[in-house]
């Protein structure tokens, strides 16, 4: 393994007690790409802490196309040719495109930038990347949520960088931009840099990386070429156990329509939205990101203003807004964990009780104690790990965040559950955990819509699915009769294919 | 794994609310023995002085309550003090009321209505103070304008309009009436001695009393730490966000109006329209070394009257001990930012 770019060896790395990584090993080559996966808290983002130069590893030593590399900080790092691409975009969106590929490495005379020969940089990095329309002059807050993160790769290549660490790039991304970052991803690696792709999705895995290498608890647990090895060996070395059934199959007996979309149509999205839901029945929505699926859910539960239409929650019209809503018995998980799902600096129980306070004590009066009861029958049947309900959720994993914002619902005791992405970004074993729940509430009466952009979850969860392209709800058909290429084709819609 | 579990059981035990509390008491406790030790001859603890430091603090303890809600929800009210100012120009506006009779002689209302005419004082006052933080919050929620520009803006309307009334004098009112005298010291004065504390300071208890149930026990104040923990959360649950907010800043104006009133007291009952400024960050100063958050859903009742008291007795301590005015600004601008960094190390960001 002498020609190895990147090399990590026995690398281990504690908080306090905690072990975050225990004997890491890692070796990265040239050209083939690897693919680094595991369970969210597997250490994942720690390791690439330890690479990125935040955090000093404990034991072990890492080289850099064989020399020592030890980065004191990420800008060092940097300057190593060590590059990361954040999950969460890491750009000043009030500064221009140059400004961001060239922030902390300006080109400078003196204390002035050289603007000139900053934009002829920021061109050339651009280029590269397959942004040959974006003016290095454009401010990143206006372009669109891939192009920013061209931008983060651009600035990337723009340092000469020698290894590029992607962790989980396409959380964000549509279908067509994911298929233009891989394609970016083989020319990169054609180029001979190395590159380190962190995903949870093991499609993509398989689609863009050569080998493979799994973390669990902060061990390395297993590496091989990607192409001999099938999904359900990498899942069960992620989670140390056979997931074979992810997806619970339970027949739903559908009952009486209790909510029913009527040719709804929002300020700007969706144009047109119609479709009825019954009573213990999951009903899917795929399409694209930007299609209009989380303005809809918005537009049904009163976040956002409709144009025209008509929705009913059980036999009324629904109220404009979240409150009243609540009330008529329906409930809704957000996409936006972080920004708009949860209060993160609150306790588990105010998280929870939150949109039903009421029962809580006498008249409008709210006793803590109660919350906390209240809530601990949903901590035990969502097994959500905590060390109790008045735990903050900021001390949480992000599944056990999800469950929160989920557990919000069960506690309201709603009929109809709409969830925007409700796996977005969780680890394997509680998304396993949040199907079976989903199964679950169908099979006692509940009616759940669910959007999600990932495709095998829709098919393996849903009785229907509806395809929403470009704000059009298509008609709602059941499971059976699709499979993952009709979805797409629905999603992406018949101009885009004749085009 | 076990010792894990105890390192973090122990620091969970350091963020407790408990000692939380106990840490601001004893950042109180030592404030207030460095000056016991360092005044001369122990002039720091005697009756006089201490009642004294409850009463200076009172003003600023009972704005703090108001200011504790908005800070928890995330928001700020700078206009506080020119509140104060307000209700303090209307209150003596009212006892200074006067009326020509048919010999055409004046004759002011008070001398006719001893007892009835400081209650209606008292109520114009503390209404004016309502109406501005209501005006306050409704500009905010109306205009969706940031808290920080409206009650910059609303500060210099009070003020100005307090001035206003006043016609840019002071109003001295003919003659001294209870509401004048709840401020008067209560343990050195026998005739007074059976309240043990001034009415003002009974005021505050009382006052603090209602907001510390209303911010753990009810569910306004839930939602107060929701709006302010995450506004879109709260809006996504059903919290009716415009109006908790409404209901934040009217709640502030009220305990600016009561402190108001308490103010007009201590300045021995003169109307002056240049009271109170710059009390904003006194009063913003109590809460956040009270443990209150900038960034909202953060804060507590115990800790702002703390708070307040760590302020007051600075200044008075400094005062006593002969320092310079503009030491004592320094150190009190210190102890502002070290109780805060303090806090931060306790409380580390993710």
């Amino acid at each position: 393994m002498s020609e190895s770019r990147l090399t990590m060896r026995g690398v281990s790395k504690r908080f306090g007690a905690t072990v975050a990584l225990r004997n890491v090993n890692l070796a990265v080559q040239r050209g083939p790409v690897m693919g680094l996966v595991g369970e969210n808290g597997a250490g994942k983002s720690t390791l690439m802490k330890v690479l990125s130069g935040a955090h000093a590893p404990d034991e072990g030593m890492m080289t850099l196309d064989g020399e020592p590399y030890r980065p004191r900080h990420p800008l060092d790092a940097r300057r190593q040719g060590v590059a990361m691409i954040y999950q969460e975009l890491s750009l000043a969106p009030h500064l221009s495109v140059a400004e961001n590929v060239l922030l902390g490495i300006e080109p400078t005379l003196g204390p002035f930038v050289r603007r000139k020969q900053a934009q002829k940089i920021t061109r050339h990095a651009l280029n590269q990347v397959g942004l040959e329309h974006v003016s290095p002059t454009a401010i990143v807050g206006h372009l669109s949520l891939a192009q920013q993160q061209l931008v983060e790769i651009a600035r990337a290549v723009a340092t000469e960088c020698r290894v590029l660490v992607l962790d989980e790039p396409t959380s964000s991304l549509t279908r067509q931009d994911i298929d233009r970052l891989f394609a970016l991803i083989r020319r990169l690696k054609a180029k001979g840099m190395a590159i380190i792709y962190i995903s949870h999705f093991l499609e993509e895995v398989r689609a863009v990386c050569d080998r493979f290498s799994v973390l669990r608890d902060g061990e390395s647990v297993g590496e091989g070429e990607v192409s001999q090895v099938g999904n359900n060996e990498i899942i069960a070395m992620m989670v140390g156990r056979q997931v074979d059934d992810l997806y619970p199959r339970n027949v739903h007996q559908a009952g009486e329509v209790v909510l029913s979309l009527h040719e709804l149509a929002g300020k700007r999205k969706p144009a047109s939205a119609s479709l009825q839901l019954r009573r213990g029945e999951v009903l899917g929505i795929a399409g694209l990101i930007g299609a209009g699926r989380t303005e809809m859910m918005r537009a049904i539960f009163g976040m956002d203003p409709l144009r025209s239409g008509q929705v009913k929650i059980g036999l009324f019209n629904a109220s404009t807004t979240s409150r009243g809503n609540w009330r008529r018995g329906a409930g809704m998980v957000s996409e936006d964990r972080k920004n708009e799902g949860l209060a993160v600096g609150l306790s588990i129980a105010q998280n929870v009780t939150l949109p039903k306070l009421r029962g809580l004590g006498p008249w409008r009066f709210v006793r803590p104690g109660r919350q906390n009861t209240a809530v601990k029958p949903w901590i035990e049947k969502l097994a959500i790990r905590c060390q109790s309900a008045s735990a903050s959720v900021s001390s949480l994993s992000g599944g056990n965040q999800q469950k929160v914002a989920i557990a919000r619902l069960l506690h309201a005791d709603v009929d109809v559950l709409l969830l925007d992405e409700p796996t977005r970004g969780i680890d394997v074993g509680s998304k396993a955990q949040i199907y079976r729940l989903i199964d679950e509430l169908a099979r006692g009466g509940k009616a759940v819509l669910m959007v999600s952009s990932y495709l095998p979850e829709l098919l393996g969860v849903c009785d229907r699915i509806a395809v929403m392209c470009r704000g059009r709800l298509g008609e709602a058909r059941p499971v059976d009769q699709w499979n993952e290429h009709d979805l797409m084709v629905a999603a992406i819609g018949k101009d885009e294919q004749a085009a | 794994m076990n010792q894990a579990a105890a390192d973090k059981g122990r620091l969970d035990f350091l963020r407790s609310p408990w000692v939380n509390t106990l840490g601001r008491f004893m950042a109180l406790a030592l404030v207030f023995l460095f000056f016991a030790l360092m005044v001369e001859d122990g002039k720091f603890v005697s009756l006089r002085n201490m009642e004294n430091i409850a009463r200076q603090s009172a003003v600023y303890a009972t704005a703090a309550l108001g200011m504790t809600l908005v800070i928890i929800a995330a928001g700020i009210e700078l206009s506080v003090g020119s509140i104060i100012a307000l209700s303090v120009i209307i209150v003596a506006w009212v006892l200074n009321l006067s009326a020509v009779g048919k010999d055409g002689v004046t004759v002011y209302l008070i001398q006719q209505h001893p007892v009835m005419l400081p209650i209606v004082a008292l109520a114009a006052g503390v209404f004016i103070a309502v109406v501005s933080g209501m005006c306050n919050g409704a500009l905010i929620v109306g205009l969706r304008l940031a808290p920080f520009i409206v009650t910059l803006g609303t500060m210099g309307i009070f003020r100005g309009l307090a001035k206003g009334i006043a016609h840019e004098k002071d109003i001295y009112p003919p003659q001294d009436t209870w509401l004048t005298g709840i401020m008067d010291p209560t343990l050195t004065n026998p005739a007074k001695q059976w309240m043990l504390l001034p009415v003002g300071i009974w005021m505050l208890i009382v006052a603090a009393i209602a907001a510390a149930l209303l911010l753990r026990y009810t569910r306004f104040g839930r939602h107060v730490y929701a709006v302010g923990s995450n506004e879109e959360t709260a809006r996504l649950c059903g919290v009716p966000v415009g109006r908790t907010k409404i209901l934040v800043y009217t709640l502030a104006g009220l305990f600016a109006g009561l402190a108001g009133l308490m103010q007009f007291s201590f300045i021995s009952g003169i109307g002056q329209p240049m009271t109170g400024v710059s009390y904003e960050l006194f009063v913003i100063a109590a809460v956040v070394i009270g443990g209150g958050s900038l960034m909202g859903g953060e804060g507590s009742i115990l800790g702002s009257i703390i708070g307040a008291l760590i302020i007051t007795i600075l200044y008075m301590g400094g005062q006593q001990m002969g320092w310079p005015k503009w030491v004592q600004e320094m150190v009190i601008g210190g102890i502002i930012i070290a109780a805060v960094a303090l806090d931060q190390l306790r409380h580390p960001r993710k």
